[in-house]
């Protein structure tokens, strides 16, 4: 007995330690990146992906406080990007008279693209109150393609006398220096590339610590409690509805945020950038990465997002190569025959721990 | 039956009036009156499929009663849910083991001081001072109980790794943490061998005594049942068959039969 | 009476998502898990029709059986590499293997036949029928009684046979079904069969509803039938049956009444509303958790 308690008794270390490394790598590859972009050896290709990368991690970090803490599948993270994008795309725009610096500017549109996010998280965490299991997966599909539809026909337009919107069409007739800010299935156009890679990587920063200061409290122990035995969490007066609906908010306004950054580094997004697809893309750097581990869901968000990057060269194929990949992964992992032939090939012991930092 | 008015100098903590439950037009539990007094050991016996956990169902809310009232500390519990029955102060353990597997034998602990050191999410994410005041408080608390109940030397283990009878003893630890007045004590020795029984048995007598609260077991171990309770009901068919002095339970003609059949 | 002509659309419509959502929810039902590639086993079946009808010039009955076929087989192979070795991990590790499979099978269709839409043949008589002021196509006729033959064909199989009573005891418990003697692995394989070439019969009447063939095509018709078959209680294939049904409706409804582009908000929209109402889908069972 007194083995097993030795060898288990580290795991507390271990959670800070996988703390510690989770910001020692996000800072380390900021690092190098601003060197390597500092002195021009990064291509052309990958500098573009930074900033987009950093938006899918804090998404995915998101994504993993709801799936891997809460217990929730979400099908639906994009759909609260897409709100948090077309929000922030809009702040953005509105305020580009009054507020001419860039930054402040982006801060202001991600934090109303987050707070938007977060409220319509709520407004579909209610059913999180009454659903279970692939039930409330379903709300969250569904409300991923709602949010889709909803900005395929919203129009938006800032002019002199103020906005002017509709979801039929772009009746409105605009005053002359009036601006498009949504326009239906084209979504937003003329967008000021605001983001940044810097506001990106703090942006990751904040979120892992909102995550790991949320898991390691007293909300934190609640949700988790809440997600390995409903009944027993109840039992000692956690009210599960409220728990899990704090894990869906936060989850929500972090995508928010991501999107909102997403949104402010292109001139152009259309809304169904945001769709089904790229929800269960998310799903899937979270699974790979491991439940409730931040610092794998960190890794393999950049792996995979990278990937199809890397597999260019073989065109039409890298698709399908991912495709094998992606199968394989959950084989291997997820098989206890091909898990314990993995384990003797590599020799290390792989414990998937689900609350490890 | 009305020898129990004897000690009526105390108050009951709980008292429970012609409580009944049907599901689907079968009667599960049907007019039982049962009352548990400050500070006492009760316990609730019967064979199997006497209603015995549909019992600690209805006081903890789980189940709506179809008939009768329950009164907890003097107050009628009818509007009450699973959460707020246990804010009020009844606590629970299961029959089958209900902990939080992937966390760690500390944290299950730290759950249970959900609503008793409590600090909003905000206080939690920025880190303010609240929360470091706090999550010393729970941790010292937490580690308290741990050493209560012998599981200090597990604190670091994750739940789903403890030994059978490790397990058992953190459910009372995890209830206990939630600062009841009354614990509910569903087979805690089930699994147990004479030896663990003893020492639970030891345990049990000490939470009450140093934390001065009521405890209501359901045990098949008799030895257990007879050796701490105070008072015994017993049911049969979801029906009270007998209350009484372990001595009394013992010798009643009644209570033989049922366990023994005819 | 456009109203009557909506309706039968509506239903149309409706028959299609049905037959795709008998197989989510058969497979739901028995390998409890959510198969997200089989919309794009749908693909397939309209690839093969497809390139049966124009390559090989094969009758359209021909083509159908084809479809089915390969279909079947695809369903049987993909559950025995892709789904048997996790049996026992958890549900969202298949249904992460299930999003592997289906983005295999629309690269592979998209390497082998080109992403570009095809054409498909409209081999079912184009005319239509009045009805009073209203008129409805032929396809669509074809389409809603193909759907009540399949329905009626799948409930008798499901109540009259040994196989089909063999599935109801797995879905309701595999462990003790496996104690009794039944062989789960085959069940599950007999389930992944039968859902495949529903698929198929799917996926010929929505290429000739709407006529082209392309590697993602499924994918909406997948998640909307999902969406029935969730709509209707998942596991369940009379609630398959009204949740296709009644999706369709509430689809050419919304189109027809309300707008088109917002057609998919207010399918969602309602689905939604229903499971506030009732958390487990109109015909679904209630969920009983043991204390």
């Amino acid at each position: 007995m007194n083995k097993i308690s030795s060898i288990l008794s580290r795991s507390q270390d271990k959670q800070k330690r996988g703390r510690v490394l989770s910001f020692a790598i996000v800072i380390i590859a900021y690092i190098i990146i601003e060197i390597m972009l500092k002195t021009g050896s990064l291509s052309s290709l990958f500098s573009s992906l930074l900033v987009p990368v950093t938006c899918y991690v804090v998404a995915a970090i998101g994504l993993n406080l709801n799936v891997g803490i809460s217990g929730e599948l979400n099908l639906g993270q994009a759909g609260f990007m897409s709100v948090g994008a077309f929000c922030a795309v809009c702040v953005s725009g509105i305020l580009a008279g009054t507020v001419t610096a860039g930054i402040p500017r982006l801060i202001i549109s991600m934090i109303c693209g987050a707070a938007l996010a977060a409220f319509f998280g709520f407004l579909i965490g209610i059913p999180v109150l009454k659903l279970q299991g692939d039930y409330l997966a379903i709300v969250t599909l569904a409300f991923g393609q709602i949010i889709k539809s909803v900005f395929m026909n919203a129009y938006i337009g800032i002019d002199s006398e103020g906005l002017h919107y509709s979801f039929v069409d772009s009746s409105f007739k605009l005053q002359p220096g009036g601006k498009m800010l949504l326009n239906g299935p084209m979504g937003a156009t003329g967008t000021a590339k605001i983001a940044n890679f810097t506001v990106g990587i703090v942006l990751i920063i904040i979120a892992l610590l909102i995550v790991y200061n949320l898991m390691f409290s007293r909300s934190g122990r609640a949700i988790m409690a809440a997600r390995d035995n409903r009944i027993a969490a109840e039992s000692v007066g956690i009210p599960i509805s409220r728990t899990k609906m704090l894990a869906f908010v936060v989850s929500a306004a972090l995508a928010g945020a991501a999107g909102a950054l997403y949104g402010l580094n292109y001139s152009t997004l259309v809304p169904n950038k945001f769709d089904f697809n790229t929800s269960i893309l998310i799903l899937v750097y979270v699974v790979l990465g491991g439940l409730g581990n931040m610092t794998g869901t960190i890794i393999s968000t950049v792996i995979l997002i990278l990937l199809p990057e890397l597999l260019r060269s073989l065109q039409d194929y890298r698709m399908l190569i991912y495709a094998v990949v992606l199968i394989l992964i959950m084989l291997v992992t997820n098989n206890e025959q091909l898990k314990s032939k993995w384990k003797s090939l590599t020799g290390r012991k792989a414990k998937g721990g689900a609350s490890n930092g | 039956m009305a020898e129990f008015h004897t000690d009526s100098g105390k108050t009951p903590v709980l008292d429970v009036q012609e409580l009944g439950i049907d599901f689907g037009g079968l009667t599960a539990v049907n007019d039982l009156n049962l009352q548990v007094y400050e500070g006492e050991i009760a316990g609730l016996i019967g064979p199997n499929g006497a209603g015995k956990t549909t019992v600690f169902n209805l006081l903890t809310k789980v189940y709506k009663p179809t008939r009768g009232k329950i009164y907890f500390d003097g107050k009628d519990t009818a509007g009450k849910n699973v959460v707020s029955i246990n804010k009020a102060g009844i606590a629970r353990t299961f029959q089958n083991i209900r902990l939080f597997g992937a966390l760690t034998v500390l944290d299950n602990v730290k759950t249970g001081f959900h609503n008793v050191i409590p600090y909003s999410p905000i206080t939690a994410m920025l880190r303010l001072p609240k929360y470091y005041a706090a999550e010393r408080e729970i941790d010292e608390k937490a580690r308290d109980l741990l050493k209560i109940l012998e599981l200090d030397r597990f604190a670091d283990v994750t739940a789903s790794n403890l030994p059978y009878g490790a397990q058992r003893r953190l459910e009372i630890a995890r209830a206990l943490a939630t600062n009841p007045k009354l614990l509910l004590l569903d087979e805690p020795a089930a699994g147990m061998n004479p030896q663990e029984t003893a020492e639970l048995m030891d345990m049990i007598r000490f939470v009450r005594d140093h934390f001065g609260i009521a405890i209501l077991l359901i045990e098949h171990d008799m030895k257990l049942v007879m050796g701490i309770c105070e008072r015994i009901t017993v049911l049969n068919y979801g029906m009270m068959l007998a209350q009484g002095t372990p001595e009394e339970i013992q010798s009643n003609p009644e209570v033989i039969k049922a366990y023994l059949g005819d | 009476m456009q109203f009557l002509s909506y309706l039968i659309n509506g239903l149309g419509l409706g028959s299609v998502y049905a037959i795709i959502a008998l197989g989510y929810t058969m497979v739901y039902g028995i390998a409890k898990m959510l198969n997200f590639a089989h919309g794009d086993i749908i693909m397939v079946g309209a690839y093969i029709a497809f390139f049966a009808i124009t390559k090989f010039s094969l009758p359209f009955p021909a083509a159908l059986m084809a479809a089915i076929l390969v279909c079947t087989v695809l369903g049987v192979v993909i559950e025995r590499l892709a789904y048997k070795p996790l049996r026992q991990a958890t549900s969202l590790a298949v249904l992460i293997t299930a999003i592997g499979v289906s983005y295999f099978l629309q690269n592979g269709a998209q390497i082998l036949w080109s992403s570009s839409s095809k054409v498909f043949p409209s081999v079912i008589s184009s005319g239509e029928i009045r009805l009073g002021s209203a008129s409805v196509s032929y396809l669509t006729l074809i389409t809603i009684a193909t759907c009540i033959v399949v329905m009626i064909c799948l409930t008798l199989f499901i109540n009259k046979t040994k196989t089909g009573s063999a599935m109801r005891a797995c879905s309701e418990d595999k462990g003790a079904s496996m104690l009794m003697g039944i062989n789960v692995n085959r069940i599950i394989s007999i389930t992944f069969a039968i859902g495949s070439g529903l698929a198929a019969i799917a996926s010929v009447l929505l290429a000739s509803t709407y006529p082209s063939v392309y590697p993602t095509m499924g994918s909406m018709p997948g998640i909307k039938a999902f969406t029935a078959a969730v709509f209707g209680g998942i596991g369940s294939i009379p609630g398959a049956f009204v949740g296709g049904l009644i999706l369709g409706i509430i689809e050419i409804f919304a189109k027809a009444y309300i707008s088109t582009q917002l057609s998919d908000a207010i399918v969602f929209a309602v689905l939604i509303v229903i499971l506030l109402i009732k958390p487990t889908g109109l015909l679904g069972k209630k969920i009983n958790v043991k204390v």
